[in-house]
């Protein structure tokens, strides 16, 4: 018996009982739906995670004040001792080392910022120009702090996406004065709308040199030092370089905490993909109750087809074309279930992606592969014992109809 | 060309050993119409799936054409059946989903002739049987001669050397009943043997061969003279 007349025949005999087929069709795709649609969605959130991470500037390291324990309190808490503060030397101090591309010191405080009548308190960073390249930031219009001494106070500024617009409207900013605190700062540029970035709104910042931020606070410390390494591998040379170069400007002392972007990314990375493997693996799990159901409805078709068996076995069908028929049918099955469930899969997926814009919804190929697989493999599976029954008929008493 | 040896067949119902066959010996030659007649239990279904090789003997040897088909294994006598052996059934056992014609290209379909050719032969073969505007149509909606009609071209498309005949006419009226014997007999020229199962005397008597059974063994076997 040739392949197609095979094919064709188990269509003829699925066609025949099309509510049955229908149903058997249906739990297969709801099966092969419900493992794309919830691969998507782990997938989308482990990419909202990493995209996060991403924006906030490549191959960095952070440098912040203080020794951070994994457990326990600190012996500078138990002592009373605050730990010693990052100066703007310190950072400087940095660029010894090689594999350290660029880096951008970093405070962080609140003052208010009036123009004329119009006044609110917002958040001043201060850092140097580096901050645009390692943090990825764009700007509107005008250019962001200048480059050049690192101690320099200049008073300008680089205004937020938002901030501008409520204190300027439509109108021109750069060029303008404000008040902050109780300096005034000439405003240079306006950024870019940036969105949230890792809960931090890049639009409600006013940005001022470090040095005049110093000057601002009346502090002297940094908040943060971001480093950006040359490229991914040497992450972990520009710890190490980064941790010896404070340890020696601290007389020795171990109190600057050094972690890796890449580092709790990996971790977020590796949680979230073993989170939407259980997911997808428990979605498989209707796959193989949709194969048990096709075993079902397979063992009653062979006792409702008894006597076509037996007609087949008379006109010449060997035991083997018999069995070989009931697996094309269950191919044909899983196969077109699986279609329309990736189908239904792929148009949730859609949906979803649709409803949470910023959740980058997209079925992972290999979980794509290993539904149509699982569906495939259950559906013949399953039907190995329903087609070798009916191979194994007696053809005298299956035309009876016995 | 068909030869039966000592054959005997016994099934097992609960612990009872019932024998449905005892050493049959008969052979038969090509192009004989041979009549199997006897009341129901008298073995004679049992002897026509023996024939088909639905039915394996128990004892005995079967000859078919000269070989011993007695140990073919499935496969073997799955492809002797669909080259020898055609079956003509009292119900007629069309497959009610297919139309007509492709009851009738069925047999073709399971031993791999290719698509034209099937079409072709299906084409003449309904065409003779007078079944030509009836090609696509279900079996539900044909009549009962109609209906063993298709089963009838359906039994010959592969040319078999033997057609086994189990109370053909046993479902239909008296005329179409004839009407369908008739058609079976006229294969008789082509050189087919004919074995025809019934409890008919008149339709047995018919026949040139008339074997009668009784309790799994051959009563009387008579040739008629022509």
């Amino acid at each position: 018996m040739r392949l197609s007349d095979t094919l064709q025949f188990a269509s003829g005999s699925l066609r025949g009982s099309p509510t049955r087929t229908l149903l058997m069709m249906l739990a297969m795709a709801i099966g092969v739906a419900a493992v794309v649609v919830l691969t998507a969605l782990g997938e989308g959130a482990r990419r909202y995670v990493v995209d996060q991470f991403a924006s906030l500037g490549t191959n960095l390291v952070i440098v912040l004040p203080g020794r951070t324990e994994t457990s326990g309190v600190g012996p500078g808490l138990m002592s009373g001792q605050t730990p010693r503060e990052i100066t703007l030397d310190d950072a400087q101090a940095l660029l010894r080392s090689r594999a350290i591309k660029r880096f951008a010191p970093l405070t962080v405080g609140s003052a208010s910022l009036s123009r004329g009548a119009l006044n609110r308190e917002v958040v001043v960073l201060g850092s140097t120009s580096e901050l645009l390249a390692v943090r990825h930031m764009q700007m509107a219009v005008g250019r962001f702090l200048p480059e050049g001494d690192i101690h320099d106070t200049a008073s300008v500024c680089v205004l937020g996406n938002q901030m501008k617009r409520e204190l300027f409207g439509n109108e021109q900013a750069v060029g303008q004065w404000v008040r902050l605190g109780d300096r005034r700062f000439r405003i240079i540029g306006v950024m870019a709308s940036q969105g949230e970035s890792m809960g931090m709104r890049t639009d409600e910042l006013v940005i001022i040199p470090v040095a005049a931020s110093h000057q601002l606070f009346n502090n002297s410390g940094l908040f943060r030092i971001l480093i950006e390494a040359r490229n991914r591998d040497s992450i972990e040379q520009v710890t190490r370089d980064a941790e010896a170069i404070m340890v020696e400007r601290h007389s020795g002392e171990r109190d600057v905490t050094v972690i890796t972007q890449d580092a709790v990314l990996q971790t977020f990375d590796r949680i979230l993909g073993a989170l939407t493997m259980a997911v997808g693996g428990i979605a498989a799990i209707s796959l193989a109750v949709a194969g048990v159901l096709i075993m079902n409805v397979m063992l009653i078709a062979v006792a409702q087809r008894v006597k076509e068996i037996g007609l087949l076995k008379a006109l010449g069908a060997p035991g083997k074309q018999i069995r070989h028929l009931f697996f094309a049918e269950a191919a044909l099955l899983s196969a077109i279930g699986s279609v329309a469930g990736l189908a239904l899969g792929f148009a949730g997926s859609f949906i979803i992606g649709q409803i949470y814009p910023s959740l980058p919804v997209s079925p992972p190929w290999w979980a794509v592969i290993a539904a149509t697989a699982t569906a495939l493999g259950t559906g013949i599976l399953f039907s190995v014992w329903p087609a070798r029954r009916a191979a194994k008929l007696d053809p005298v008493a299956a035309l009876a109809g016995k | 060309m068909i030869e039966l040896q000592n054959v005997c067949r016994t099934f097992t119902v609960g612990d009872q050993q019932v024998t449905a066959l005892r050493d049959i010996d008969l052979s038969f030659g090509a192009g004989e119409y041979i009549s199997i007649m006897g009341p129901s239990g008298s073995g004679k279904s049992t002897m026509l799936n023996m024939l088909g090789l639905l039915d394996r003997p128990s004892s005995g040897t079967y000859l078919l054409d000269g070989g011993n088909v007695t140990d073919l294994n499935d496969e073997q006598l799955a492809r002797v059946r669909r080259e020898k052996i055609g079956f003509v059934f009292q119900s007629f056992h069309l497959v009610p989903r297919l139309t007509a014609a492709q009851n009738v290209e069925l047999p073709m379909i399971l031993a791999g002739v290719p698509p034209e050719e099937r079409k072709e032969r299906v084409q003449v073969l309904m065409q003779s049987y007078g079944l030509a505007d009836r090609a696509d149509h279900k079996p539900d909606q044909l009549s009962g001669g109609q209906r063993q009609r298709v089963a009838i071209a359906r039994a010959t498309v592969m040319n078999p050397s033997v057609l086994l005949a189990d109370e053909p006419t046993g479902n239909l009226d008296q005329a179409t009943g004839w009407e369908v014997l008739k058609l079976l007999e006229g294969l008789l020229a082509q050189g087919i043997t004919l074995v025809l199962v019934t409890h008919d005397a008149e339709i047995g008597a018919r026949a040139h061969r008339r074997i009668h059974m009784l309790d799994g063994r051959i009563l009387s076997d008579e040739q008629q003279a022509k």
